[in-house]
């Protein structure tokens, strides 16, 4: 169970994330689980590029030149930043809808349906 | 009814996953052409010492400009949000 | 609703130490761990902290707002300036011609592990520095306007 335990973490934290998003109530709740939701998938983007046996690829001080692929480390780098624009927007929406609403429970602010 | 629904198609899907990750073993890639280059040449070309910085400001640096854009649309977006209460403001026609 | 004596205390000792901590990890982004993005959101901890332990209404009028406006915009213009100003040259855009040219930050790296030095990596450090001025700004704007949309009426 040891060989692969970075994949069965990245499994249990995308199911935890995809239930929380889909069966909770609260607006703040949903936040917390998209975010939850992007931490599954930046952990998955850097488990993908590890190669055994190598260290961090810079070169000051380095004890060897094995290195593990940078690229995918570049990529999740961009990925943070952009999961936290989102949940930046989306934690003022509720603020605004708390104001307006006076409640963050979905099921009472359809104001769409009739 | 939906909600009992909802909640066996997880436990579905959550097994799906879980026997799909017990397969995987990792530690070799499959390709690693570009970052072997990119290992090899990063400190000749830019004379940089972090290899993954040289990806993200030099090898692809198209793609941290539109981050930084993303961060930017993502602070004009919150400060339209809370124009009313930052005091300050003497133009905020409502 | 401010905090107590002691914490007001240590936060005002804390902060010039978290800033010029977050500066030194956006100023060797070339040569350890850490770059622009890590170190702009270090340095945004740093005024978190300060806004956090004191009241906020008294910090409110005390921060100049004219010039977190202009770290923002000055910092994403920086970063198109770096990149444009190849083009004077000759070069394509966003190629680096700082590198290997004996000018401002143009000093050759010995091939293979080495103790590192400031002065290389062409217009890598200048980048750094343009997105780490843009997160400061940015996030703080960000912490600023949330905390004045909170009450019944704002504060």
């Amino acid at each position: 169970m040891f060989a692969n335990l970075p994949y069965l973490a990245v499994a249990t934290l995308t199911v935890i994330g995809l239930s929380t998003v889909l069966l909770k109530r609260n607006l703040v709740k949903v936040t917390m689980g998209l975010n939850i939701l992007t931490s599954a998938v930046n952990l998955l983007i850097i488990v993908l590029g590890y190669r055994e046996g190598g260290i961090a690829p810079i070169y000051t001080l380095a004890p060897q030149t094995y290195m593990v692929l940078p690229t995918p480390q570049a990529l999740c780098l961009t990925s943070i930043v952009i999961g936290v624009a989102t949940t930046a927007l989306l934690l003022s929406f509720t603020m605004v809808i708390y104001r307006k609403y006076g409640t963050v429970n979905v099921d009472e602010i359809r104001e769409l349906r009739e | 009814m939906k909600r009992n629904l909802t909640i066996l198609l997880l436990i579905v899907f959550a097994g799906i996953l879980l026997v799909l990750a017990a397969g995987f073993t990792y530690g070799t890639p499959l390709a690693s052409d570009m970052d072997d280059y990119f290992i090899r040449f990063g400190q000749a070309q830019i004379a940089a010492n972090n290899i993954v910085t040289t990806i993200v400001f030099d090898y692809r640096g198209f793609d941290t400009l539109g981050e930084s854009t993303v961060l930017f649309t993502a602070v004009i977006g919150v400060s339209l949000m809370f124009r009313r209460f930052f005091g300050g403001e003497d133009d905020a026609d409502e | 609703m401010q905090m107590s004596k002691i914490v007001r205390l240590s936060a005002d000792i804390m902060y010039p130490f978290v800033v010029i901590f977050g500066l030194y990890v956006i100023m060797h982004g070339h040569i350890t761990p850490g770059g622009g993005f890590q170190g702009g959101a270090v340095v945004a901890t740093g005024a978190a902290l300060v806004i956090v332990a004191h009241a906020f209404h008294d910090v409110k009028a005390m921060i100049p707002k004219i010039l977190l406006y202009l770290q923002e915009s000055g910092g994403l213009l920086l970063f198109i300036g770096a990149g444009l100003a190849g083009m004077l040259l000759g070069f394509p855009f966003f190629f680096n011609w700082l590198a290997n040219s004996g000018s401002l930050f143009g000093m050759p790296v010995p091939i293979g592990p080495n103790p590192g030095e400031l002065n290389t990596a062409g217009f890598l450090p200048l980048m750094n520095i343009a997105v780490g001025i843009e997160v400061w700004g940015g996030l703080t704007l960000v912490i600023l306007y949330m905390l004045s949309g909170v009450g019944k009426e704002g504060y």
